[in-house]
């Protein structure tokens, strides 16, 4: 018995439509197996993981909060790897970005300054965050490296650096030498929406990023080279688009968008620099970027799917002693089972036994 | 002359983990599959290879775990790029974040535990030979396995029929395919030498490098070895240079830290990481008239009948 892909002549629109959806039913279903293995009860698990989170307000806004980093970091993701790009150290230009607006926060603590200040962390987090992500654009457009490696090794130096600041120049004097900078200034610190409770401005941004990006490859002629560089280079060559250009373009784009929501999170959930600000947001993004399937609306709800996962882990963890790390596996299986199903729009898998293809063969 | 030997000695274990998760990629690579997790298949060789080794007592087994838990994970890469024809690059970082939350779940109950590392080779007369005679003659097993590995990787690629198919698979899967070679046998085959590679170079950490398990202890490694054989220009005789390059970049950072060089660990610590980058680009720039990699590097394959 061998397994056979075989080409559709064209691709499954129906298939595009609930693949992602098989993808999460597939997933559960092993989180089932998982959940078994661990000798919890996979009922209660699944209702800790996915019902329980939404069913106070509470959590509802957790899940809005968690969301907006990762939608905001997998929508430039996500241009990226429309354009054939492949920017996987998203997480070192978010801690960049959270670096950089952090900046102008520390250096006015204390003093009076007025309004124009989190208007400033955010152009500056942006800047810093593009920057950080045009280093491997350039070594990858100028001399040709392998923009996947110099990436990712990019988010370690952006980790030691971040490190290095809370432990030495920006640390709190009064924090007990805990390795953090001291407490936002209310001017640099992201307001809520409501008041009292966890969801803030940033979550707003996102959903702005989001219809931005729908508009940009939707409806403009820069979202259509985008789309066809990557899926089609030799068209675009012909048609001439500029692919170095784009490179540059959709990394410097989601750098910034990868900045920016560091800095929201650090400015508004966290309210200060430490390390671990981020729980993987920039390697999560990724998983949301793919099974939004690269589309801004279907990131928005993946986003928040992830986002669910994230703080259903936390309540499992708390109300039955699973693991966090199951968090992570869960996503991982779910990247896959994206992956696989995404093949079944362009293939039909097919079981072949060996004796009829020899049959075929012969005849 | 001791400090000497010291460092020495200590870059060869530092290198000897980069230098088999790298051999195991070089093969995968030159079989025209790109794996990008090699991180994620460490990480987990780590987490069992240790759970081998504290549950038996044997660092023989404990490496056996490794190797078997990489070669399980680098099936389940088999079974999407190669048996679905998925896009490898997303492939191999989902392995890598699935990696990296398996290794958490196996070795939870593990962390805080130790074990008696790897013994090292002492033969008396010869061990004792003053500054070379540790570096040669008193190694652990895992240090002359990778030495073997890569000499036996050169001699396959390079001298045998097999090998000859196998890189033929890398540079034209179209005409392997027509000369009536299983291209995807074939690459499945490299896929799970590259995926032993990974789990034994994972393995490595807990049980020689280090007598105990902390998650995320590959920190990159995988990554780098990747950025290895890019280094390597696919050739085995380079990555060794490569890997020990790296590892004295390494060991260097670490004993300039030691000495009080007044720039902060940190900037230290993100040297190997920036050499990557460095190292990459420079390579990069200096090859010109076309690439050295394996021309069907990456692509898909589906053979049509």
């Amino acid at each position: 018995m061998q397994l056979v892909l075989e080409k559709r002549a064209e691709r499954s629109n129906t298939i595009a439509m609930v693949s992602p959806l098989i993808a999460i039913g597939l997933t559960i279903v092993t989180m089932v197996i998982l959940f078994a293995i661990l000798g919890k009860n996979p009922l209660l698990a699944l209702h800790a993981y996915f019902i329980a989170p939404l069913t106070d307000g509470y959590s509802l806004q957790e899940i809005a909060v968690k969301a907006t980093p990762l939608v905001m970091i997998a929508i430039g993701l996500s241009l990226c790897y429309l354009a054939n790009a492949w920017n996987i150290g998203a997480e070192g230009q978010f801690l960049v970005g959270a670096v950089a607006g952090s900046w102008i926060a520390v250096k006015t603590q204390g003093t009076d300054a007025g309004a124009w200040v989190l208007p400033a962390m955010f152009v500056l987090a942006a800047a810093g965050g593009a920057l950080y992500a045009l280093i491997p654009a350039i070594c990858k457009v100028k001399f040709g490296a392998s923009e996947i490696l110099t990436s990712l090794m990019l988010v370690y130096v952006a980790d030691l650096f971040l490190d290095y600041l809370v432990r030495g120049p920006w640390r709190d004097p009064h924090g007990f030498n805990f390795p953090t900078t001291a407490e936002f200034d209310p001017v640099a610190t992201v307001p809520l929406l409501i008041e009292g409770g966890r969801l803030h401005l940033g979550s707003i941004i996102a959903l702005v990023v989001v219809a931005a990006a729908a508009i940009l490859l939707g409806r403009t002629i820069k979202g259509f080279e985008i789309r066809v560089v990557g899926a089609a280079p030799r068209a675009a060559r012909f048609g001439g688009f500029n692919a170095d250009q784009l490179i540059i373009l959709t990394f410097a784009v989601s750098g910034a968008l990868a900045g920016l929501a560091g800095i929201i999170e650090v400015a508004g959930p966290v309210g200060h620099l430490q390390p671990g600000i981020s729980p993987g947001y920039g390697f999560t993004a990724i998983i949301v970027a793919f099974l939004g399937r690269l589309n801004p609306l279907g990131i928005l709800i993946a986003g928040l799917f992830l986002a669910l996962t994230f703080i259903g882990g936390e309540q499992a963890q708390i109300a039955m002693k699973i693991p966090l790390d199951v968090t992570k596996v869960f996503q991982g299986i779910l990247l896959f089972y994206v992956l696989a199903c995404d093949s079944l729009i362009l293939y039909r898998f097919k079981l072949v036994f060996p004796n009829r293809q020899v049959a075929r063969g012969t005849a | 002359m001791e400090l000497l030997e010291a460092i020495i000695l200590a870059v060869l274990a530092a290198s000897t983990p980069l230098l088999i998760a790298a051999t195991g990629e070089l093969v995968t690579e030159r079989s025209g599959v790109l794996n990008l997790g090699v991180e994620g298949m460490m990480i987990v060789g780590a987490a069992c290879g240790f759970a081998g080794a504290w549950l038996t007592g044997s660092i023989l087994i404990g490496a056996l775990f490794g190797i078997v838990a990489g070669t399980l994970m680098s099936l389940i890469f088999a079974l999407m790029a190669l048996g679905l024809a998925v896009n490898q690059v997303a492939t191999g970082l989902a392995l890598t974040i699935l990696g990296v939350g398996l290794s958490g779940l196996i070795g939870a109950g593990f962390v805080g535990e130790r074990i008696t590392p790897a013994a090292h080779l002492y033969i008396p007369g010869l061990t004792d030979i003053p500054l070379i005679g540790r570096v040669l003659f008193g190694e652990d097993a895992f240090v002359y396995s990778s030495l073997t590995l890569i000499v036996g990787v050169w001699w396959f690629l390079y001298r045998t029929r097999p090998g000859l198919i196998l890189r033929a698979c890398g540079d034209s899967h179209v005409s392997a395919h027509a000369l009536g070679y299983p291209v995807l046998r074939i690459r499945t085959f490299a896929v799970m030498f590259g995926g032993a590679c990974a789990g034994l170079a994972g393995a490595y950490l807990p049980l020689a490098y280090t007598p105990f398990f902390i998650p995320g202890m590959t920190a990159g490694r995988g990554w780098i070895a990747l950025a290895l054989v890019v280094f390597s220009s696919w050739r085995p005789g380079r990555l060794v240079v490569g890997a020990y390059l790296f590892g004295a970049v390494t060991i260097l950072q670490l004993h300039a830290q030691g000495w009080g060089v007044g720039i902060p660990s940190q900037f230290m610590s993100a040297l190997p990481y920036l050499a990557t980058v460095i190292v990459l680009v420079l390579l990069s720039r200096a090859r010109t008239g076309g690439s050295t990699a394996p021309a069907a590097l990456g692509t898909v394959f589906v053979p049509d009948r």
